[in-house]
């Protein structure tokens, strides 16, 4: 079988967001970059099911040169190949773009993504890819087994989950618990440096988004503590002042 | 302009959510045409025309009674097309937002998930979506002349403003290929207040110590009218269910109000209550981080002041 995992590289998730170029530019001073949380579900998934009935990964990420860090801990995960796409990823439709492009005639049997970045979170990229390569695509998938040709999945929905069949191949965007975050060993680590990374260009398209201005949410005004013996008091100030009551 | 407006239902009711759709689309201005597809009760229907639909469709296709994501896609692509539609408009959810993105493929359109305001047609057409999981927002041009874009809970108010609508009939010509996943069974939680379309959220952390002290949340969530939640670490457990779980890597949720119980405020956990209108917390450590975010908070022991809150708001309603 053959796996393609998408992997964004994003600011950790305790990150302070920041913007310079008069709010057009992420802010990277002190960010520490990770593989997107999801993402990493999915690629443990996929490491999952080669140690469990054999299988290649291949992860793709499209970036510049500096997520190679990135790309390489996915590689000491488990994946055994690379591929980076050149390009700044600047919307789901351009990540799409790139990654139907990649995944066309690559023989691909399962294509797994997280259930969305946690950069731009627009949860589109895996059914825009699907729809992409004319195959069914799922999320926010939370349970993946394959059997033979087809796939049980179960998805989350709102208050709970929906069980679905489906045929490979067809692309998931995925969340936990479906796996188990994996923490790359030593062996890895090492082997990880001589994996191959193939960089390609990316291919030309228009996804009909373009940033304007970047804006940081109004800071919070000061909290009220309210003492622990007198909750009538928070209940009278949640009904008059804040009116959620 | 022609919008078109995808509602969602469950359990023949359109949802609250999808209603802020139309409402969202009305407050644009132009001709609201809305679809609805799978069963949903006709009075629902013919309601959507108070919300502001001068139009309603109704794809009733039996197929269609479970959202399978390719077909509701193309039973959207198609009703763009019919409608001469601009602009297609749906509330973000576990359904909407995937669909979304392949109808947005399908038709060639420009797509913006997770918009919180109305767009600015000042010059263009932009839109303000939220971003980094709530921590920014991102202003973006779509320039395409076909659009689509998902909303978040609280984008639009839900008003009357016109009478109920007739309903059309619509068919789409769908192919085996759009019914290739099968949805073989569902869970679903029924009669509870789901806690992504929830006005009040009463949250509990690793501070109630064990599943066995969730009766005085789910006490409190009943007083209030409220869905439950819970932090990570909680749903990790195996206290609560996985979809109670709140935050980066959970739901996110957009309360009015949001009660949080012995939770420490990890940034993870804020990231997914950021767009709460007010936020309450109790916790017995005056050094959480939790309290930096909140509007109200009370230094003290979850098992002491839980069933005094309850009381008192009982009192008070
Ligand atoms: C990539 C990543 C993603 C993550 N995503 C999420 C996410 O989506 N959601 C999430 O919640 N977490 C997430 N986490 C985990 C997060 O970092 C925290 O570990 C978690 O939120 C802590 O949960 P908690 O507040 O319930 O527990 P704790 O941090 O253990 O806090 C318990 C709190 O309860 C208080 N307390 C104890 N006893 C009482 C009492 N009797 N009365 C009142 N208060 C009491 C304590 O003072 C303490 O503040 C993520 C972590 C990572 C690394
Ligand atoms: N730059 C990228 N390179 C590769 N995969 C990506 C990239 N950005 C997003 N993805 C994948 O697409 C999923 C959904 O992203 P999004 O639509 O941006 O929320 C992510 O969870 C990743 O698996």
């Amino acid at each position: 079988m053959k796996i393609l995992v998408c992997i964004s590289h994003v600011p950790d998730t305790t990150s302070k967001i920041n913007f310079t170029d008069n709010n057009t530019k992420f802010d990277t001073n002190g960010v520490q970059f990770i593989i997107g949380p999801y993402d990493d579900y999915a690629l443990a998934r996929a490491v999952e099911l080669k140690e469990a009935s054999g299988a290649t990964i291949t992860v793709l990420n499209v970036g510049l040169a500096d997520t190679e860090p990135t790309i390489r801990k996915a590689l000491a995960i488990g994946a055994d190949d690379a591929i980076r796409v050149n390009a700044e990823p600047t919307d789901s439709f351009f990540v799409a773009s790139q990654i139907a492009a990649q995944a066309k005639g690559g023989g691909y049997d399962l294509i797994l993504m997280g259930r969305e970045s946690i950069d731009y979170n627009s949860g589109a990229v895996h059914g825009i890819v699907g729809e992409m390569l004319g195959i069914p695509s799922v999320s926010p998938v939370m349970k993946l087994e394959i059997e033979g040709v087809k796939a049980k999945l179960a998805r989350e929905i709102e208050g709970g989950k929906e069980y679905l069949e489906v045929s490979l191949p067809f692309v998931a965007g995925c969340q936990e618990p479906i796996a188990e975050w994996k923490i790359p060993n030593m062996r890895g680590i090492m082997s990880a440096r001589t994996k191959p990374l193939k960089v390609v260009e990316p291919v030309a398209t228009d996804s009909g988004v373009r940033l304007e201005k970047f804006e940081l949410p109004p800071a919070k005004g000061a909290v009220k503590m309210i003492a622990a013996d007198n909750v009538v008091e928070l209940v009278t100030l949640l009904k008059n002042e804040a009116k959620v009551l | 302009m022609n919008i078109l407006v995808f509602t969602e239902s469950a359990e023949g009711k359109i949802k609250k959510t999808s209603l802020e759709a139309v409402a969202f689309a009305h407050a644009m201005g132009g001709n609201v045409s809305a679809i609805a597809i799978g069963q949903v009760e006709q009075a629902e229907l013919e309601n959507l025309g108070k919300y502001g639909a001068t139009r309603v469709l109704h794809a009733a296709d039996e197929k269609l009674n479970q959202g399978v994501i390719q077909a509701y896609a193309a039973v959207l692509a198609k009703a763009f097309q019919d409608e001469q539609a601009d602009v297609l408009v749906l509330a973000d959810s576990s359904l909407g937002t995937p669909v979304g993105a392949r109808v947005a493929a399908k038709l060639d359109a420009s797509l913006a998930s997770n918009v919180v305001q109305l767009p600015d047609t000042s010059s263009g057409f932009v839109v303000k979506r939220s971003i980094y999981t709530g921590k920014a927002f991102a202003n973006v041009s779509l320039t395409k002349s076909k659009k689509v874009i998902g909303i978040k809970k609280n984008a639009a108010e839900v008003k009357e403003v016109g009478s109920p609508a007739s309903v059309t009939a619509f068919q789409a010509s769908l192919s085996a290929a759009d019914f290739s996943t099968t949805i073989t069974s569902s869970e679903k939680a029924t009669g509870e207040v789901l806690l992504p379309e929830a006005n009040i959220v009463v949250s509990g952390g690793r501070g109630m110590k064990g599943p066995e002290h969730w009766g005085a949340i789910e006490e409190l969530a009943k007083t209030l009218g409220a869905a439950t939640g819970c932090s990570k670490p909680v749903s990790d457990m195996g206290w609560r269910p996985h979809h109670e779980h709140v935050g980066q890597t959970g739901v996110k949720v957009a309360p009015q109000l949001y009660i949080a119980i012995g939770i420490s405020g990890a940034i993870q956990h804020l990231a997914g209550v950021n767009s709460s209108k007010c936020i309450v917390v109790i916790n017995k450590d005056a050094d959480a981080p939790f309290f930096k975010a909140a509007d109200y908070g009370i230094v003290g022991d979850a098992f002491d002041i839980l069933p005094k809150l309850n009381e008192a708001i009982k009192a008070a309603r």
